[in-house]
Parts: C-alpha cells; structure tokens; sequence
C-alpha cells in the first residue's frame, strides 16, 4: 500500500470504533516483546519484512538497541484485514523491566487490550506476573503469546508431547494469575487453546500458529514439529505467518474501544457516570464533551514536545483550547495526528476510541485530564506500583551548562513522571531520583547523547523513608504569631490501609460512605476514617476535630503544612511513609489573615516533626528481590555475595544443573552487584531484580544511616530534639 | 521596658505627644511595618525623631520574639506601630510574652482606623459587628461575616490585606464576588488615605464602588447594615456622596 493510500484507509478507520483495536505487548525482559512487534508491523506492511526482526524498530533509542531492551513505550499504528473487513490497530509498546514500571502503567490506561508475550523455554517470570498483575488491575483483557516455540525442538529437543505439556503448563500459569486477579472475568477472559486466545510460534522466524488459524492453513503442531525438524522454517512462516495469526487474534479476542469503554469507564473514571460526559464516554461517543487522558510525552526534534493520549469522548481539531484539568491550565492544539507504522503524521481531527498525538499542550505531562469541561473529574492518578528509591547528583561537567541541564532535566522529568527532580538547597545540586540504578544510568546515558550534555553524577544513594513504630503523645503546634495552636498526634499507619490507597481501591474522590467502610475495615477507627482528609505517599491525615469554625477554610493550609512534613521528615530530611497524623483539636484566630499560609503552614509542619521525633521515629530502607541462575557449582559464590550484602536468601529451585537463587536484600547494598556477581560467577549468572518493598533498617545501623544522610544534606550532625521545633 | 508607641493614621506628625517623648528617651527604637504603613519613611521618621529606627521583619517579632524582650529587660525598647498598636492583635503576643518573663510592658496609643472610620462616616460605633480582612488568599470568611452582621443589622468593616501589595476595594469587591456574587448588590462605603489631607469617601453599592476611582491606598471599606440610623444617612449623603436611594434604609 502506498503511504497516501494508507493515510486515507487510517483516516477512514479512525471513525469505525468498531473497527479500531488499542492494544499494547507486555513481557520480561527479552521474552521477545519487541521483535514481535517489528514483526507485526512488518507484516501489516508498515516497515520491511527483510528488516524486522534484525533491526528492532520500536527501539529507535540508540540506547535502547545497545541494551536491548524496550526502555520507552511508543505509539504505533497499522491496518490489518479480517474476514473481509480492515482494521486499525493501535500498539503501545511497553517497557519489560520493572524499573520502568511508571510508563507500563500508564500504557496500561491507554489500551483495551494486552498480548502477554512468555518465552517456550523459561515460562512465566516475575516480572512477566508483575505486568500481567498490572493489566488486570486496570481490566484490561489479556490474550497470550507463546514465543520461541522452536527452541523446544532445537535446544531441548522435546517430543511433540513433551512440547504440547510444557505449552498447557504456560497456559495454567497464566490462567492461574488471571483467576487470582480477576475471578469475576475468569469464565470470559480464561485463555483457552480451543477458542485461539492463544497463539504459539516464533517472532524471529516470523511463524505463528493457532486452533482458529489451523482451520483455514492446515498447520497444527504436528506440522511445525516436521517443518522445523526439516528446517524449512521460512516455508512455515510463507504458509502460518506470524503477523496473521497474532493479529487475527487480537481482532477476534480483544475489545473494541465501544466494548470497552462501555465497562472501563467506570474503572478509570471517578467522576459521575450518569453525567453528560461519563455517558459520552462510556459510548465512545465523538459528538461528546472531550475527555482525554495524556499516557506520555515524546520529545521530537523537530515538532519540540508531543503529547500521546487516548481520547475517550469527543473530536480534537487543531485550535480547540483544552483545560489540563490537573494542572489548573489551558493551553490551544496546535496540530493533532495519528501513529502510521511508526511515524505521527498530521490530519484535520481525530474522534473518540483512538489514540492521538498533540502538538500545543505545554502544560501536560504524562497522567494529565485534557478536557473542554473545566471542572472535568480528573481519571483517578495513575497508580504507581513502584516509588523511586535510588537518587544521584547530578551536574554539567562545564558550568556554564548549567541553564541548559536545568532546561534538559525538566524535558526528561515531564516524558517521565517516576523521575523526580529535586534541587538540593544547600548545596545547590541538581538530584535525580528514579526506580533503580539502572532507570537512573539509562536517564542519564540519553542526557550525554540526545541532548549532547557531558554531566558528573554522584555514586547512585538509597533514599530512606522516615517513619514512626509508636504513638505520640499530642503536641501543641504554635503559629509563628501565636495566635492558633493545632494539637496533633502521629502514629504508624496500618500497612492495609496504604495498599488501598495505593492500589486505588481507596481515594479522596470516591463517595465518603465507602470509603469510611473501607478504612476501617483496614483498621482506622470510625472517627479516623470519617476524618481522612488527605492521603499523600504513604501517609494519611486524620481530622478528628469536631465543629470547629473556619476550620474547613483552613484545611487546605493544613494540608499543605502535612504534606510538607512528608515530603522531609525530622530525622534527615528524608520522605515519610507509613505514618498517620491525627488532628485531635485546634484554635484558629478569628481573622483569615492571621492564619493564612505562612502561620498556619509551620504550626503543623513542625508539630508534625516534634510527635514524630515522640513516636520512636526510625528509617525504612528499600529492598529489592533477587533472581539469580547459575550453574549449581557457583551456587556458594552466589550465596557468599548475597549474604556479604546484608541479603537473605529465601529460596532455591533446581532444573537440571542449574540452579535459581532467589534472595532478598537493601537497595543499598545492591550498587554494584552487577560487576561483582559477574566476577564472581566468570559472567555466567543470568540475573534480574524487583522492587521487594520497604524495610526498618536495623536498629543497630538506624543512627549511622541518619548521620550519613544529613552530613550529606549539610544538616547538623545531630538528631534533632522536640524543643527544636515546638516550645516545650 | 517593653513599649509600644502606636503612630497613628498618615504620617509621623500623627504620633502623640506622649509617643514622642517616650521615643526621644528611649534606649531603642524599633518599627514594624507589616500590620500597617504609614506614609513617612523610615529616613524621615528618623530625622524627625532625631533617632535611630531599627525596621523589624515578622520573623524578628514572631519567631525571634525573645530578642526583643531580653533587650527591653535591660532598657527602654520601643517598638513603633502604624494605628493603635494592638488593634491588630498579633501584638499581644510579644506583650505577653514579656510579661510572663517579667519584664514590664506600656502602650502609648496612637489614632486607630477603626474609630477614624467612625468619623470619617459618620457611621456609628455601636453599630458594628465583627470586622474582618479581605485576603488575597481566597477565604469565605469576610463574607460569613458580612451575613452574620447584617443578621444582627451591623455594619462590618473590612480590612485589606498589605501583602504582599496593599489591596485597594476595587480588588477587594472582586475577591468578596468571588466567594458571593450577591455581595456586590449590598451598600457600602469606601475610604481612601485616612488621616491625609486628600482622604476619599464614598458611599453606594459594592458594584459601583469596585468601578469608582479611590486613587493611591490605603483603603478601607465598610459594608453597611440592613438598615440605617436617620443620622448615619444624613451623614453618608452629606460626607461620602451617597446616592439618595440609601435614604429607604433608614428604619
């Protein structure tokens, strides 16, 4: 097809929800997510067959393809024909490894669909649940890819039985995920070979093959087991092409943005469902109010920042003035555009159910609410399921680069939002923090080569959370004037609640009546779960005053007092977590202006401080989990090197004469694990890690570990006392 | 001795004799400028007085409030402050504070605008209710005051926020709209550079005051009770250009 024509056949779709299918690949790591991507394209006829499958097209980061790994997720777009009729399918590719965890969820928002790709050979891997897990909280519908069928036969030479018994083995697993997840959907989305929500195959060799497609190709499993032992693997992939089998499998299994919308909504949306634009919405309807969610920002050399999302309701056209409903602004579309194979090209409008790519939206950043409607209810804050743990220095190498790194740290920190920038005000550095070590070393390899920026960056640092293990006394928190007192208590934060929040079953748009429910049922007292006020990163705040006048125009300060508490604890200026501040009482000066933002900010913020210190304060430290394979005559190597990293091992599977060491340890032991396990084993570990949570630091470590984070903040060598901050 | 010398309403001459005095005499002299400006500066302030004048940031009276009251155990310690010194309240803190360290304390008064007021208008003392401060940071405050005054038929008067510039009532009308529109609807009176020799007043509807030119602040405002004392009227219509339809206030 030529590129006009296929313009046109994509602007015809674009109006056929029917007819369009969001859909995005999730995997582990080198499960082979990309080359079926490449493959898939490839075969729709948007890039050169000789080419995928060598050159892994959505990797267009340089760095990327180095590291092969899908760092990014892009948009891209083709045309596929089923049983007569074309289609147009948008994929979202999504990143593998679990340090990139913030953009797999956010193309979990944008999507209806998801093709869960596992290696033949190594079956389900963690990070292959955590994705799936991931999907599914979002209901989105999954259908499975089996891939490296052929190194069944080639590597561990398996009969055809063996083959057809590890391939159902691969199916239980997911099935087994999906019932545990989403036991209301199991009965409609179980994976079943019969019905072809599976297909099994090979994206390098480009073959596929499926129940359904066998029906009209005549290639089952007893064919592929003669064509590959023969060798006629290009034969196969003539006669059961890959992107045929797949993609006909995504037409039949996943739903269209009409099907899903109609269910979805209620799950993505927070706002009134029987309103104006929730019906819009939930009809996919182009005539609607616009609503669209932002799902990441891609920097174009040319075109400057684009912003990608998916438009549930409404039309976009170049020149409507939308509210970036988050971040209380507006900004005029300069130009909308839709993905061709890997390219936006550029067309008048854009209706509901597709994916679009704006050009004028400044102000948006990956997560924002796009709408007309000003006070548009915002799509529930995306959900992270990884916090950033892992911070470094970062500085331009010729200080004279400095306005430009600050220019360059900001573009990086909006494509993506797990990137925290912070400036360090005592020492006036620029601080980076991210998912990992090696999210933070990808960040600032593309700063070197995009931007063309030599930095220095510090050795990567753990980032503590500063939390309590006992109740406070209440302290009384003075305005800086005197004039209002707060009375407030801390106390840890049951570990239930935080995942409600966390995992968005929980939040402060929802209907009070439940949400009082659902909090005490994770263990608030009534009178604390009526009073939530604010849930911020793992902490929550309580009023439980009662009847207080202009309490509830002050409550925003208040807040803003909390949150600041949060954000730098008392003991070294690190993040708070699992902690509850309980506003039992307080007096308010019966003028606004004697309790505006700068008395009544510091009150709470430093009574906050002084019942922390009164709480048995201690450190939360990161940990992350293990997973390491290696020959069993390296088992000790590997166990001497956990242990040597205050880590634990909990557990070792054997599967022939290798052996997998899954173990748990601090983040910030970890640094460097890479180089030392590679010495350790002569390189022959193969290994990956996962975000295990946060732990109290020992208690023997707690005072070296506070003292070092403050003598690098150039904070005084000393934990500070109550009186510091509340008159005793 | 902790003492606090109000300086009255406009400028330096404002300052009572008493205040002079005790300024000349004292050990040191200090001045606040946040509750309230005056319009003489600081260096002329201090040839007038022939003394020194230490400025004070709220920090220095809030958080480093023990500062002022050890140096004022050793000596005289004066603190200037626009109006009447603890009409604004914040002060009594500090006053507080000194007295419970036992260090004496003295308040040498000066004009304050909510009596000003009074004269500049002809309104009334007895009939004001709760006043408030129209902020720049939006509060439904003023307005939950203005309701429960003209409930108990009171006038409210308005203070306007300094910071971080001096509001004037044009910003002041818009900021009260903003939380009821109605307001706008109700009479009020309107004062501009009280104390001064080109002090305005001007009575009429919230609406056409946000539109009529008060010119430089300070300003003021007042917002009027239900209804009116036939001598208030008499005095708006005469002293502030009322227009004669507030005359059906009159109970």
């Amino acid at each position: 097809m030529a590129r006009a024509k296929k313009i046109d056949k994509i602007k015809e779709l674009m109006w056929k929800p029917e007819y369009i299918r969001n859909m995005g690949i999730v995997a582990h790591i080198d499960h082979g997510k990309t080359t079926l991507s490449d493959n898939l394209l490839a075969g729709a006829g948007m890039i050169s067959e000789e080419l995928a499958g060598q050159q892994l097209y959505l990797d267009f980061d340089e760095q990327e393809q180095e590291r092969g790994i899908t760092i990014n997720a892009a948009n891209v777009s083709m045309v596929h024909e089923y049983e007569g009729k074309e289609y147009l399918i948008n994929l979202i590719d999504t990143p593998g490894h679990v340090d990139f965890g913030g953009d797999v969820t956010r193309a979990m928002r944008a999507v209806d669909g998801v093709i869960v790709v596992v290696d033949a050979v190594e079956g389900v891997m963690p990070q292959t649940e955590t994705v799936l897990r991931q999907a599914l909280k979002e209901n989105v519908k999954p259908t499975l890819f089996v891939n490296k069928v052929d190194r069944l036969i080639r590597e561990l030479e398996l009969t055809p039985q063996q083959m057809q018994e590890r391939l159902v083995k691969v199916i239980t697993e997911v099935n087994k995920l999906i019932k545990a997840m989403r036991p209301d959907k199991y009965s409609e989305w179980r994976i079943d070979v019969a019905d072809g929500s599976v297909a099994f195959g090979s994206a390098l060799y480009n073959w596929a093959v499926s129940v359904p497609a066998q029906k009209v190709t005549g290639i089952g499993f007893k064919e592929v087991y003669e064509y590959l032992k023969e060798g006629k693997v290009k034969e196969l992939a003539k006669k059961s092409p890959l992107y045929r089998v797949v993609l006909d499998m995504v037409i039949r299994h996943l739903p269209s943005p009409i099907e899903a919308q109609r269910e979805r909504i209620g799950v993505i949306w927070k706002g009134d469902i029987n309103s104006e634009v929730g019906q819009a919405m939930v009809r996919c309807d182009p005539k609607g109010p616009i609503a669209l969610m932002i799902t990441k920002i891609v920097v174009e050399p040319q075109a400057g920042e684009i912003a990608v999302g998916r438009l549930f309701s409404g039309t976009l056209k170049p020149g409507q003035e939308l509210f970036i409903v988050d971040r209380k602004s507006k900004n005029r579309i300069q130009t909308v555009g839709l993905y061709m194979g890997p390219r936006r090209v550029e067309v008048d409008e854009v209706p509901a159910g597709n994916i679009v790519a704006l050009i004028g939206l400044r102000d948006a950043v990956a997560g924002s609410t796009c709408s007309n409607i000003e006070d548009f209810t915002p799509f529930e804050s995306i959900k992270h399921y990884s916090e950033p743990v892992v911070t470094m220095a970062i500085e331009a190498k010729n200080p004279r680069d400095l306005p430009k790194l600050i220019e360059v740290l900001r573009k990086i920190a909006k494509e993506d939002p797990t990137l925290h920038i912070t400036l360090n005000e005592e020492t006036g550095e620029h601080l980076i923090s991210g998912m990992g070590e090696l999210h933070l070393e990808v960040k600032v390899e593309r700063i070197r080569r995009d931007y063309n920026l030599e930095v220095i960056t510090s050795p990567p640092i753990v980032v503590f959370r500063e939390t309590v293990t006992a109740t406070s006394p209440v302290v009384e928190g003075k305005s800086p004037n005197k004039h209002n007192r707060f009375y407030i208590l801390v106390e840890p934060l049951p570990e239930k609640v935080i995942q409600l929040f966390k995992e968005g079953e929980v939040d402060m748009k929802m209907d009070k009546k439940e949400r009082r429910r659902k909090l005490q049922e994770a263990g608030l007292t009534g009178e604390e779960a009526a009073g939530a006020e604010e849930y911020f990163e793992g902490n929550l705040f309580c009023d439980v005053t009662k009847g207080i006048q202009y309490l509830n125009e002050t409550m925003e300060l208040i807040l803003e007092g909390f949150r600041e508490a949060m954000r730098a604890g008392p003991l070294a200026r690190e993040p708070c977590m699992g902690i509850k501040v309980k506003l039992v009482d307080c007096k308010l000066h019966e003028d606004a202006v004697h309790r505006g933002p700068a008395q009544v900010i510091p009150a709470v913020r430093s009574a906050i401080f002084a019942a922390i210190l009164q709480a048995q304060p201690t450190l939360l430290e990161p940990y992350q989990k293990v997973f390491i394979t290696v020959p069993q005559e390296m088992m000790g190597a590997v166990t001497r090197e956990i242990q040597g990293r205050r880590g634990q091992v909990l557990e070792m599977k054997t599967e022939g004469d290798m052996v997998t060491v899954i173990a748990k340890a601090p983040v910030k032991e970890m640094f460097g694990f890479a180089g030392a396990i590679r010495g350790a084993t002569s390189g022959k570990a193969i290994w990956s890690t996962e975000h295990a949570g946060f732990e109290i630091v020992p208690q023997n470590l707690l005072n070296d570990f506070v003292m070092e984070v403050r003598k690098r903040k150039g904070l005084k060598l000393e934990i500070p006392k109550p009186e510091d901050f509340v008159g005793l | 001795m902790l003492i606090f010398v109000g300086l009255g309403l406009w400028d330096v001459e404002d300052i009572s004799l008493k205040g002079l005095k005790t300024v000349k005499d004292a050990d040191e002299v200090y001045a606040e400028f946040y509750t309230s400006k005056i319009s003489t500066s600081v260096e002329d302030m201090e040839r007038f007085f022939g003394r020194e004048i230490r400025v004070l940031e709220r920090s220095d009276l809030e958080e480093r409030s023990s500062i002022l009251v050890d140096r004022a155990r050793e000596g005289d310690v004066v603190i200037l402050v626009p109006g009447d010194p603890m009409v604004a309240t914040t002060h009594s803190a500090i006053r507080l504070e000194a007295e419970k360290r036992g260090v004496k304390t003295r308040i040498i008064h000066g004009a304050s605008i909510t009596s000003a007021v009074c004269g500049l208008t002809g309104l009334h003392n007895y009939r004001f209710g709760k006043s408030a401060t129209v902020s720049w940071h939006t509060s439904k405050t003023p307005v939950d005051v203005i309701n429960a005054n003209r409930e108990i038929d009171a006038h409210t008067l308005l203070f306007l926020d300094l910071h971080p510039e001096p509001m004037k009532i044009k910003d002041a009308v818009e900021k009260l709209s903003e939380v009821d529109a109605k307001v706008t609807e109700l009479f009020g009176v309107g004062i501009a550079r009280a104390g001064s020799n080109e002090v305005v007043v001007k009575c009429d509807r919230l609406s056409e005051l946000r539109k009529y030119n008060f010119g430089e602040p300070l300003h003021i405002l007042v917002v009027l009770a239900k209804t009116l004392h036939f001598m208030e009227c008499e005095c708006l219509m005469e002293f502030a250009s009322a227009p004669s339809e507030i005359g059906e206030m009159v109970r």
